[in-house]
């Protein structure tokens, strides 16, 4: 049986991105039959079709929809491209290879929300994504596709514009990211109020990812139950899983949500390069708990994911063949995160930079025993104290590896040296072609 | 139309660079509801940035005053954003990414490489001015790593001796 493609299937024609070619495989048809539905229909099915939101959360798209109070206009929709967790590299190649999809999918949904007024917040770095999106919009807005009337013949007035970031990760975190909309520092919002009621300028808004607004058109044209038959369980359709590091093949690929992590890895990327054998594989973006290697027979569904004790997040899978030191590995994640703290609440702040210099001082032969205790102390005391899920994605990477590799560490501290020598991220550091969606890069 | 009187320290920059600002500002602003002028400080450090170098506390200032906001707040955006540069920097522009993917496959090497090779550190600039060099956090390459910027453009699968021939063709 041949495996359904939603995403993916236009990458690597001939101006893919372009409207024209969209339109010759029938882009805008899903518009088209949406806009002689009732608006409540079309939630309606996007609730029956089991889409979770692709970001990392994983929560149902179609109930955040509902949360929107009834009588508050105006309400907006922001659509997150901040894509900017490592490992995650999926929704720049919508972006690059059928920008119009996307747009469709917004403006069924502004259609379905009564919004009329969209923005897609791309991060600073994607500088030609954003070229490609804006190209695309103007295509829609001179084809008469969004503007004034929708498709030109439903009085619908609507606007997309796309707002370009500036290099910080925590704009990723969907308060922030309307803060840095707004035009401030990325500094998280308390919640409750959720953006859904007080969102952007205040008002309710809509706050969904690339990819899975990008599943919309496919929904509306085939129903939500097809798509929730293409998954499992509580999660629905095909998702766009980017798999990086120690594989043969790297890249995106489009999968059935319940698709086997050990599968994705073994079969679709070709395996580990020189046949060595996966020390850990980190299955949903930095942020999520490392698995062993002898964990990894799993489906990535996202319960099924949480079930073996970690995250399926943002889909990004991150490969670690068994000649990478992990303690290297975690001091660069921890890096990450205390470069990437706000600084707004005090645990994130002080306490990503303490492991960070904990883990470094490890790494290089001069930590103890005791050092690694102290950062099991100091992640347990970040992880649910913190206004966003920044402190959170700081401590559970520690807290993992230091559960599943704790010999590495006190390794490390007893022969006062990394035992990997110059060779701590691995024997093989080679690029290797990358596929992404079947086009080879 | 003639330019609004500038504000305070602005008035240290050129005029005609403060006219090309306002000329890019205004197609910008066209993307904000007319009340929501400030959403736009972002959009408008940047053109600032690409007008006059670097976003100085006088581009801030001219910032705040087109979008009716506060100088602190231009401040504290220009500072919040690894893409703004307060101080003035190389010709060039060159960011090496040294997160888990790229390291995976080479970008350690990679930035130890450009490191030695342009005699800096990390921050730093070149004596000739030519390049400033820098490593960055992830730019959602991993797929296609090793990665860097420069410039503001991506370049992927990197290798040390494609680094060198990117680099060495920067004037």
């Amino acid at each position: 049986m041949s495996e359904t493609l939603i995403l993916t299937k236009r990458w690597g024609k001939p101006d893919s991105a372009s409207l024209a070619s969209y339109r010759q495989d029938g882009g805008y048809g899903a518009l088209d039959k949406a806009l002689a539905m009732d608006p409540a229909k079309i939630v309606d099915e996007v609730k029956r079709s089991n889409l979770r939101g692709r970001g990392g959360a994983g929560f149902a798209t179609g109930l955040k929809w509902t949360f929107l109070p009834k009588d508050v206009r105006p309400r907006y929709l922001t659509i997150n491209a901040d894509e900017s967790e490592p490992g995650t590299f999926k929704d720049r190649y919508i972006a690059e290879h059928d920008p119009h999809m996307l747009i469709e999918g917004i403006a069924i949904t502004c259609y379905a929300l009564d919004i009329h007024l969209a923005y897609i917040y791309i991060r600073g770095e994607f500088a030609k994504q954003a070229r490609c999106l804006e190209k695309a919009i103007d295509e829609a807005r001179a084809a008469g596709i969004i503007g004034p009337k929708l498709l030109g013949k439903r009085d619908f007035d609507l606007d997309i514009f796309v707002h370009r970031g500036a290099g910080a990760y925590i704009c990723g975190e969907e308060s922030a990211l309307l803060e840095s909309l707004e035009g401030k520092k990325g500094y998280p919002r308390l919640k409750p109020p959720f953006p859904a009621v007080v969102g952007l300028w205040a008002k309710p808004t809509i706050i969904n990812n690339v990819e899975t607004i990008a599943n919309i058109p496919w929904i509306v044209q085939n129903g939500g139950e097809a798509f929730a038959a293409l998954g499992t369980g509580k999660t629905g359709g095909t998702r766009l899983f980017g798999v990086s590091g120690h594989v043969n093949r790297p890249g995106v690929y489009e999968k059935p949500a319940a698709y086997n992590l050990k599968k994705l890895i073994m079969e679709d990327c070709g395996g580990i390069p020189g046949g060595r054998g996966i020390k850990a594989v980190i299955p949903g973006g930095s942020s999520s708990p490392v698995l062993r290697g002898d964990e990894i027979d799993i489906s990535l569904e996202v319960d099924a994911v949480k079930a073996a004790g970690s995250m399926s997040g943002s889909g990004g899978v991150i490969v670690f063949d068994d000649s990478t030191c992990m303690v290297r590995a975690l001091s660069r994640i921890a890096k990450f995160y205390a470069e990437e703290s706000c600084g707004q609440c005090t645990p994130c702040r002080e306490g990503t930079s303490w492991m960070e210099g904990i883990l470094e001082k490890l790494e290089h032969g001069h930590g103890t025993a005791a050092d690694v205790a102290k950062l099991e102390q100091l992640a347990g005391n970040i992880g649910g104290q913190t206004i966003c899920a920044l402190g959170d994605a700081a401590a559970m990477p520690v807290q993992s590896f230091l559960k599943k590799f704790k010999a590495e560490f006190l390794r490390h501290a007893e022969e006062r040296r990394c035992p990997y020598g110059e060779h701590a991220w691995g024997l093989d550091q080679t690029s290797r072609a990358a596929f992404v969606g079947g086009v080879r890069y | 139309m003639t330019n609004p009187p500038l504000a305070g320290a602005v008035e240290e920059l050129s005029r005609d660079k403060v006219a090309k600002f306002d000329h890019e500002l205004a197609d910008v602003l066209k993307r904000y509801p007319p009340d929501r002028k400030a959403a736009a400080m972002i959009p408008a450090l940047r053109i600032g940035q690409e007008i006059f170098g670097h976003v100085s506390p006088a581009v801030q200032r001219l910032c705040a005053d087109r979008l009716g906001t506060s100088p602190a707040r231009a401040e504290e955006v220009a500072t919040f954003y690894v893409m703004f540069h307060t101080k003035p920097i190389g010709r060039h522009l060159v960011e090496v990414c040294t997160n888990v993917s790229c390291c995976l496959t080479g970008g350690d090497r990679i930035f130890e490489h450009l490191k030695k090779k342009l005699a800096v550190q990390n921050g730093g600039t070149t004596a000739d001015g030519r390049i400033t060099f820098r490593e960055v956090e992830c730019l959602g390459s991993c797929g296609t790593a090793p990665a860097m910027l420069v410039d503001e453009e991506m370049y992927e699968r990197l290798s040390v001796d494609k680094v060198d021939e990117i680099v060495g063709g920067l004037k």
